[in-house]
């Protein structure tokens, strides 16, 4: 663990082997480290005999994703249960996060109830607000109108915004909507002029943090995971000292570096996906019931000013 | 495969025994092109399985109602490419139907994972 990829295959920066260790951290949970772009990991166990004093920062929110609230398969009939225990697992952070992100995928089919039911359960959430970002799940039908009424107040065009915290500058990016036959996710061209004007104005030493519900990297595009026009924004942010992407819809825990950039995919609070190429399609994985916490959970990350230093720690319901 | 394989063998004898002409076409194909003075209604079913349209890609008489029955346990949806029809999302077991009344090629794709494609022959 915590040895950068070097080897390179195919320009993703990920090799086979690199990129079955990163698989092997799904549901184990996992601590990183960005110190001055560079990487370290280390798996929860290690982080138990850890100085607990440099895992805490100026600023801690925590990110979930993936509630598929409505979504009621064998591969797990109580997504509300499991979402349940997510905030219980918020709830019982020694530091309470400045604020939760959910990057997408809140329902299951963009029914009103679904979403009524999940605004009703993250209500107990201990935290100060919660920004979200669409998955393809919550703009069925209606091209996100509902999802932009409910959760999209103060956006721009589908959805996307940003917003300063504690110095770092946070993006929300929507990349699920209008996909083209045969495609990735897509920001499309208004988007994508609005995020180069958007950092245009930024100090270079202004960390970033970037989310959006499909990975901004080229993940398995055999199962559509990566975004077609991704590198076009990662170019905006390339001047930037530290830029961290969060993403979900993989619905397992996958990183990378390359250069200044961090990628993280988190776990599903609701039901787990396959690793790349390793089934049919990338449909819910059904696990014995009592596997499935450990494939489910959250991101907590913490920064620390003036250190650049950006703390991942994934954990699930198990653990 | 063989399963599926199996299944077209027997949708075919069957459209066989209803007085239908089957004929082979391309490895991903299957045929329903009607001889002549066959019923109006014909019906042929695509199904989603494992993010796949199948069969994949099929040739139809003008006159078909191709119904889409989705069988995975994640949404998908059934829009041509040239806006020629689109489906609501369909969730486990919902069908789409569209009848094709004139030739041509029909190209779709699922809106929610786009590199599901496929397409409607009708001649």
């Amino acid at each position: 663990m915590g040895k950068i990829i070097r080897e390179n295959l195919n320009n993703d920066g990920v090799d086979r082997r690199g990129f079955l260790k990163c698989m092997a951290w799904a549901g184990t949970g996992t601590l990183c480290l960005v110190q001055g772009g560079v990487l370290k990991s280390f798996a929860l166990s290690e982080v138990a005999n850890m100085d607990q004093s440099k895992l805490k920062g100026d600023l801690s929110f925590v990110q979930i994703s993936d509630s598929h609230i409505g979504f009621d398969k064998a591969a797990n009939p109580d997504v509300t249960a499991t979402l349940r225990e997510a905030i219980a697992k918020i709830n019982g952070l020694g530091q309470p996060p400045a604020f939760v992100l959910h990057t997408g995928d809140l329902s299951h089919l963009s029914k009103a109830s679904e979403f009524d039911t999940l605004d009703q359960t993250l209500k107990s959430i201990h935290t100060e607000k919660i920004f979200y970002v669409p998955g393809e799940h919550d703009v069925l039908n209606d091209n996100g109108e509902q999802y932009r009424e409910r959760y999209g107040k103060g956006s721009l065009g589908d959805g996307w915004y940003s917003f300063d915290q504690k110095g770092v500058h946070f993006i929300g990016l929507v990349n699920v909507m209008n996909l083209k036959a045969g495609g990735l996710g897509s920001l499309g061209k208004e988007q994508l002029e609005w995020l180069e004007h958007d950092v245009k104005t930024l100090k270079s030493s202004t960390p970033i943090v970037v989310f959006a519900h499909i990975p901004l990297w080229s993940v398995y595009p055999e199962w559509g995971w990566g975004t077609d026009d991704s590198a076009q924004a990662l170019s905006y942010l390339k001047r930037f000292g530290t830029v961290s992407v969060l993403n979900g819809h993989i619905h397992q825990v996958m990183q990378k570096v390359e250069g200044n950039v961090t990628f993280h995919t988190a776990m599903s609070t609701a039901f787990p996906q396959p690793q790349p190429g390793t089934a049919p399609s990338p449909g819910p994985m059904k696990v014995p019931a009592d596997k499935l916490g450990g494939l489910l959970g959250l991101t907590n990350v913490n920064f620390v000013r003036g250190k650049h230093t950006l703390a991942v720690v994934d954990s699930t319901l198990q653990g | 495969m063989k399963t599926a394989i199996s299944k077209l063998i027997v949708a075919t004898a069957m459209l066989g025994a209803l007085g239908w002409i089957s004929a082979s076409n391309a490895r991903f194909g299957v045929s329903a092109a009607s001889a002549q003075g066959a019923a109006k209604s014909q019906e042929v079913v695509v199904k989603i399985d494992n993010f796949s349209y199948m069969p994949h890609d099929i040739t139809v008489a003008a006159g078909t109602t191709v119904i889409w029955v989705n069988n995975d346990d994640i949404p998908h949806t059934v829009v041509s490419t040239t806006d020629a029809f689109k489906s609501k999302a369909l969730d486990t077991d919902d069908k789409f139907s569209f009848k094709f009344d004139k030739p041509g090629t029909y190209e779709y794709f699922c809106s929610i994972h786009p590199k599901m494609t496929a397409k409607v022959i009708v001649q």
